[in-house]
């Protein structure tokens, strides 16, 4: 391929791919043929600054973003199971996320050549829910922190935490350093989590995940002791909160993840760097942590979905507001995938939130987007991860707690939520 | 009134990415997000928590301990390359591939893999010049 007999995108790709390698010290590369990005995708600035610099076509950001090349070249079709993840707008809600009709165009041509070159128009930042779910041991390239650490731990699929770039050129190449995580030595768990307070709760999980992120940074934990058994969303929220306070891109949760049938196996056999104790008082300093962005209990936005709501979330949403009205002047925005959406559709899910006074849309969230409801000053949320981000991004005030705290703060306009 | 000439520390490790760059080193302990932890167009931290909060890395040599949080790192230090506000090089101890990729795309001279640790070497201020090729970062520290 680098010798351009495949065409010159693929020579660029491979190209970027050694280079690459060569930075992380990798000796090879995996064939991967599952591959998860944002090709293409640009915001005004990058078409401004590339119809300046050779041109604004797709084709141009694609070739010099994407592939980091200081020419265009044709962009051919990609080979294997490709899609695109999140996006900027909803393609129908986009005035009242505030996008202009100049930029939903631009969007819409965007996912055009996206699909064009076969590459799956998912919209999510959770493919696992939508559509394309890896299998046992197969390796990956994937983007997007918290599906990595998805992909990795509960499915036991392959992938380290690829870029923009890296995914762009693995959909021409079908290639990947054989680094990180697509070697079995460095799938090991290395700190051990000793938990002695109850996790249970959604929201339990979340602050477990954003204390061991932050403990363990890019290390890989493994958690025993007083949780309860998890399900997708617990694992959702938690994997996103220790990928976005830490680098956590793979945990073992003895006796439930498929890499950890026990202590021993989850540890490869060798004794962990640290064992660490999440008690009460490391629960109470989390939620306060997570809380230290919000002083006014006046809420005016309730965001959910982050990462993008499960069917079962959005229904548990539609249930809480049922027959109730969401306070005048407050918003709830709650945010899922294309695929997820024609499910709550179906089931009436959307109609009752939108009757509350509420939205369901897809493709984004308040922090890729950068949106927010006109005039929002302090939202409340239930994912860790958007804590994290969303007051930083936007330059608002935020809190943290349960779903149904937050939806208690759209229909009433106060927080009231405490450490239970 | 006499002079003392600076005293110069050399430290050996790995190529990154080739090139040679000096600067003046901006140094923090903790990792840095890209994607939500930075202002690409001036390269300044905004993470909540960032002992770096409000302060820009653009034409610094960044001495750190490497990358964390979203896979868009390397998108956002690819953009802060583009309005020019990118660090000029990279000094880091933890090799990721967020930090691999990032520091590809912004064709950035980067040492890693240490003979000793930069974060106990070089201070806020210091002239550092690192060739990436050769894995050699020079330190001048600064006046006291």
């Amino acid at each position: 391929m680098l010798d351009g007999a495949e065409g010159p995108a693929r020579q660029k790709a491979m190209d970027l791919l050694i280079r690459y390698g060569e930075a992380l010290g990798a000796e090879s590369f995996v064939d991967v043929a599952n591959i998860a990005g944002v090709p293409g995708s640009s915001t005004l600035f990058l078409q401004n600054y590339y119809r300046k610099h050779g041109g604004g076509s797709f084709e141009d950001v694609f070739s010099r973003f994407d592939l980091d090349s200081d020419e265009t070249v044709p962009f051919p079709q990609v080979g294997g199971n490709c899609c695109h993840l999140q996006g900027g707008m909803d393609p129908e809600l986009w005035a009242e996320q505030g996008m202009s009709r100049k930029a939903f165009e631009h969007q819409q041509q965007d996912e055009a050549e996206v699909s064009r070159h076969g590459i799956q128009v998912l919209k999510t930042c959770t493919p696992y829910l939508a559509g394309n779910m890896p299998a046992f041991g197969e390796h990956c390239a994937w983007m997007e922190s918290s599906a990595v650490v998805f992909c990795n731990s509960v499915v036991g699929g392959r992938t380290n935490t690829e870029g923009r770039e890296s995914t762009s050129a693995a959909m021409l190449t079908g290639k990947i350093p054989d680094w990180g995580f697509h070697r079995e030595e460095h799938r090991h768990g290395t700190h051990l989590i000793q938990v002695d307070v109850p996790v249970e709760s959604v929201m339990d999980w979340g602050m477990l995940g954003y204390f061991i992120g932050d403990a363990v940074q890019e290390n890989i934990p493994v958690i025993a002791g007083q949780i309860g058994q998890p399900d997708l969303i617990r694992h959702k929220h938690f994997g996103a909160a220790a990928a976005s306070s830490g680098g956590v891109e793979m945990y073992h949760v003895v006796g439930i993840t498929p890499e950890a049938p026990s202590l021993a196996a989850a540890l490869g056999s060798k004794k962990p760097q640290a064992t660490i104790h999440y008690g009460p008082a490391e629960r109470r300093r989390v939620y306060e942590s997570l809380n230290s962005n919000g002083r006014d209990a006046n809420v005016d936005y309730v965001m959910l979905g982050c990462p993008h709501a499960s069917i079962e979330q959005i229904g548990e949403a539609a249930r809480l507001l049922a027959g109730k009205k969401i306070r005048n002047g407050s918003s709830l925005w709650m945010f899922t995938s294309r695929a997820v959406k024609s499910v709550a559709d179906l089931n009436g899910y959307t109609k009752t939130i939108r009757d509350a006074g509420g939205l369901v849309m897809t493709d984004t969230c308040s922090a890729i987007g950068r949106m927010l409801p006109k005039g929002t000053k302090v939202v409340a949320l239930d994912s860790a991860k958007q804590v994290h981000y969303l007051p930083a991004i936007m330059g608002i005030e935020a809190w943290f707690g349960s779903t149904e705290d937050c939806i208690q703060a759209a229909l009433t306009g106060r927080w009231c939520g405490v450490l239970k | 009134m006499s002079t003392i000439a600076p005293a110069k520390i050399v430290l050996h490790g790995r190529k990154v990415v080739g090139g040679c760059a000096e600067g003046e080193a901006l140094v923090t302990r903790e990792t840095i997000s890209g994607w939500g932890g930075i202002d690409p167009m001036t390269g300044t931290v905004i993470e909540t928590h960032h002992e770096l909060r409000g302060v820009s890395f653009k034409d610094k040599v960044l001495v750190f301990p490497g990358a964390k949080g979203s896979s868009g790192w390397s998108a956002a230090f690819h953009l802060a390359r583009i309005a020019n506000a990118a660090p000029k090089a990279m000094v880091f101890n933890v090799m990721t591939t967020k930090i691999a990729l990032g520091a590809v795309v912004m064709r950035a001279p980067s040492v890693t893999d240490f003979d000793r640790d930069p974060l106990t070497v070089i201070e806020t201020g210091d002239w550092v010049k690192v060739d990436g090729d050769l894995g050699i970062v020079e330190i001048i520290k600064k006046a006291i």
